[in-house]
């Protein structure tokens, strides 16, 4: 069977119920990621949640060690989520408490939280190699996340805890909402903003410990990040902006997932996040919005309208024109002639530049407090902005001025 | 006791913890003195993304020339984490997101495609792996031709200390003489933007060079002593520092003590520590580093002179 033919048939769940179920997984983990990162990411507090995913290792080795100490297997994915949820539950307290008790900003608590656990649990998985030799085996595949070899209660595991994750960011959402946007009027509403931003990381903390297994502790936060940018592309309203970080999240997981499954050698967590990271270059060039195709066709169009204006004045006050971009666009609109001169329809549309000009340079002097004046951007022609009235009180002073009749 | 005390600093000593601890010193220091500057400008985390890219650096590096050799290594690891600023400097701008999401997007993405190159690549006839990138060989930069002491005076056992020594030392001293060389400008930009650029001062090429100078920093020590020391090292002696002191000179001399404080007992602990406890095994030193430094910082934290926000009451 090819690479593509396998593809197709574990994208639709048809390679294997295990397979189907780690992809599910992983879609409902970057589902759950994409939402809660999305209030995380508004809230601009994106990388707390990679303090919160280094701090899961110390928990890891003692969850581990606890285990085996008790006679148990080590390896029990529900005992090192668990530990793993305590210890990062620890380091997010951590990051709060040096943010709050000394003069340390955030970025060096998060920096200093990662590190530090990290460090610990490195020491204590050295320990672990030291050991009960041979059942320590795959506790450092945490670090960068594997499905090779996963069983089918741990891909459950993933699973329920996916969906009940989405369900939490679901029924938490107002206050969430609130609180990323405006902390000093949720407080006023009586929501307890201290809470809700624990909550809010307490979810990007279920989402880092239930990602451990598949996409490791170095990358998870790439699942809370990711999305939410990319969805920002597409949106300037926050409903929207949700779903479609959390619509982008549970894609990559699960397209990740199905990609790693068809090429056996592939990491999962890795391809994850580059499937994310896809979503984001398509949504950074092509979103209509604020992608930088759309921006850049703006700034052309604009940039055309621009050089035929002053082209147009040029010839209707008689002046040579050098600009190269200016003739060649004059040219194409049949403004001007090969040899430089007007034509016909050039004279008229020059003619109609200059009027335009000189009645906008009177309503400047006549009506300087219209609100017409201050949203001119030199293009747009007056008709389009002042009503027939003022444009024929406009041309009145103009006349008069003039001396001659209108 | 003191037998003990002779025993332990002796040829077996010069031989095979000399040079780690040392090695370890310079790493540390390297990275805490540019580190006081990120941290009062509130770019602690710059080190962080540019330990994470260091992987994708020298995996490229390594596609490219196939072989693993020090040089082209520190200069796709140098390269990668400049590529990684200017892409950060991009995401931010045409996304319009905060600098900690364009972070966290572009070191997440690096890593990832590191990673990645590294599976689908064949080096497993050569050591690089990615705990290794993580982790650093500290305990493995033995000095196999010391017989004690006077082989420091020993021009040829000295040739044939480990080369992450003399590198790193280099590097240091470039440091040292950044931070000496532009110290009034890097003063004055990192406290107050606005005045130094109205006295002439090129703030944002000084803030380029500032980043430079950490993936340099950042690279030569990752080799040795891998990311993780590299993290912790940026920001854990310079926040303990920052809580020591109001003035940066002091602040600096405060980081360097305690990088060095770290490393030292970071490297012993590692070591010997575990014999204390009967277990004849080691433990990483690089985890143990970093282990200490989050110690010292806690305990500046609780009792640093200098804990508080100016203005802030102190709690009874």
């Amino acid at each position: 069977m090819s690479f593509l033919d396998y593809f197709i048939s574990a994208l639709f769940l048809q390679a294997g119920y295990n397979s189907a179920l780690v992809a599910v997984g992983a879609g409902l983990l970057g589902l759950a990621g994409g939402g809660a990162g999305a209030f995380i990411f508004l809230r601009k507090r994106a990388l707390v949640s990679d303090a919160i995913s280094h701090a899961t290792l110390p928990g890891v080795g003692i969850a581990f060690m606890l285990m085996v100490a008790f006679g148990g297997d080590g390896r029990w994915l529900p005992g090192l989520i668990i530990g793993s949820a305590i210890s990062s539950g620890i380091g997010l307290l951590m990051v709060e408490w040096i943010t709050r008790q000394t003069r340390l900003t955030e970025d060096a608590a998060i920096g200093a939280v990662l590190s530090v656990f990290f460090g610990l649990g490195i020491v204590l998985l050295t320990i672990i190699q030291t050991m009960s030799s041979g059942r320590q085996a795959g506790l450092e595949n945490f670090l960068l996340g594997s499905t090779a070899g996963m069983l089918i209660s741990e891909a459950t595991t993933i699973a329920i805890a996916g969906a009940l994750a989405t369900a939490f960011v679901f029924m938490l959402r107002r206050p969430m909402t609130l609180v990323a946007f405006d902390p000093e009027y949720a407080a006023t509403t009586g929501i307890n903003v201290r809470h809700i931003d624990l909550a809010m990381m307490g979810l990007a903390l279920i989402v880092t410990v239930i990602g451990l297994k598949i996409v490791g502790l170095i990358l998870i936060v790439a699942l809370l990040i990711i999305p939410p940018v990319t969805a920002r592309f597409w949106t300037n309203q926050v409903g929207p902006m949700i779903g479609i970080a959390a619509a982008i999240g549970g894609l990559s997981g699960y397209i990740g997932a199905v990609l790693s499954a068809a090429v056996a050698s592939l990491p999962t967590g890795p391809i994850i996040v580059l499937v994310a990271f896809g979503f984001f270059v398509i949504s950074a060039l092509f979103s209509p919005l604020r992608g930088g195709l759309a921006s850049a066709l703006r700034h052309w169009r604009f940039q055309r309208r621009v050089h035929r204006r002053q082209g147009l004045l040029a010839l209707a006050r008689r002046e040579p024109i050098y600009d190269g971009f200016t003739l060649r666009i004059l040219r194409q609109s049949g403004m001007i002639r090969r040899d430089g001169v007007a034509t016909l329809r050039g004279k008229t549309a020059s003619q109609k530049a200059a009027r335009d000009e000189a009645r906008w340079a009177m309503a400047r002097r006549i009506l300087p407090d219209d609100s017409a004046i201050e949203r001119y951007d030199g293009l747009t022609p007056i008709e389009d902005m002042m009503t027939p009235d003022q444009i024929d009180e406009i041309d009145r002073v103009i006349s008069e001025q003039s001396g001659a009749p209108a | 006791m003191i037998d003990n005390l002779i025993t332990a600093l002796g040829a077996e000593f010069v031989q095979l913890s000399l040079t780690p601890i040392v090695i370890g010193i310079l790493g540390a220091v390297a990275c805490a003195l540019p580190g006081n500057f990120l941290l009062l400008r509130r770019q602690a985390l710059i080190g962080d993304a540019i330990s994470h890219v260091v992987l994708p650096g020298i995996v490229a590096a390594f596609l490219v020339t196939g072989t693993i050799t020090a040089v082209p290594m520190m200069i796709g690891a140098g390269g990668a984490a400049i590529v990684a600023v200017i892409l950060i400097e991009i995401v931010k701008r045409l996304g319009r997101v905060e600098p900690g999401a364009a972070m966290g997007l572009v070191f997440t993405t690096l890593f990832a495609a590191g990673v990645l190159f590294l599976e689908m690549t064949d080096t497993s006839s050569v050591h690089i792996d990615v705990q290794h990138a993580l982790l650093g060989n500290l305990e493995s930069l033995i000095w196999f031709d010391a017989e004690g002491w006077q082989s420091l005076l020993d021009p040829v056992a000295l040739a044939t200390l480990p080369p992450q020594l003399p590198r790193l030392a280099v590097v240091l001293l470039a440091i040292v003489l950044f931070i000496t060389l532009f110290w009034k400008e890097l003063k004055i930009s990192t406290f107050d933007a606005a005045f130094a650029e109205a006295i002439g001062i090129r703030t944002r090429v000084l803030g380029f060079a500032l980043v430079v100078v950490t993936a340099i920093a950042a690279v030569a020590a990752f080799d040795a002593v891998g990311s993780i020391i590299v993290i912790a090292m940026f920001v854990c002696p310079p926040a303990a520092a920052r809580l020591m002191t109001n003035q940066l000179g002091r602040q600096i001399g405060w980081s360097v003590a305690f990088a060095v404080i770290s490393a030292v007992l970071g490297y012993v602990f590692a070591g010997y520590g575990p014999g204390w406890f009967g277990s004849p095994y080691a433990v990483s030193a690089a985890g143990m580093i970093a282990t200490i430094s989050g110690i010292i910082l806690l305990l500046a934290c609780l009792f640093g002179p200098q804990r508080k926000r100016t203005g802030q009451r102190a709690e009874a």
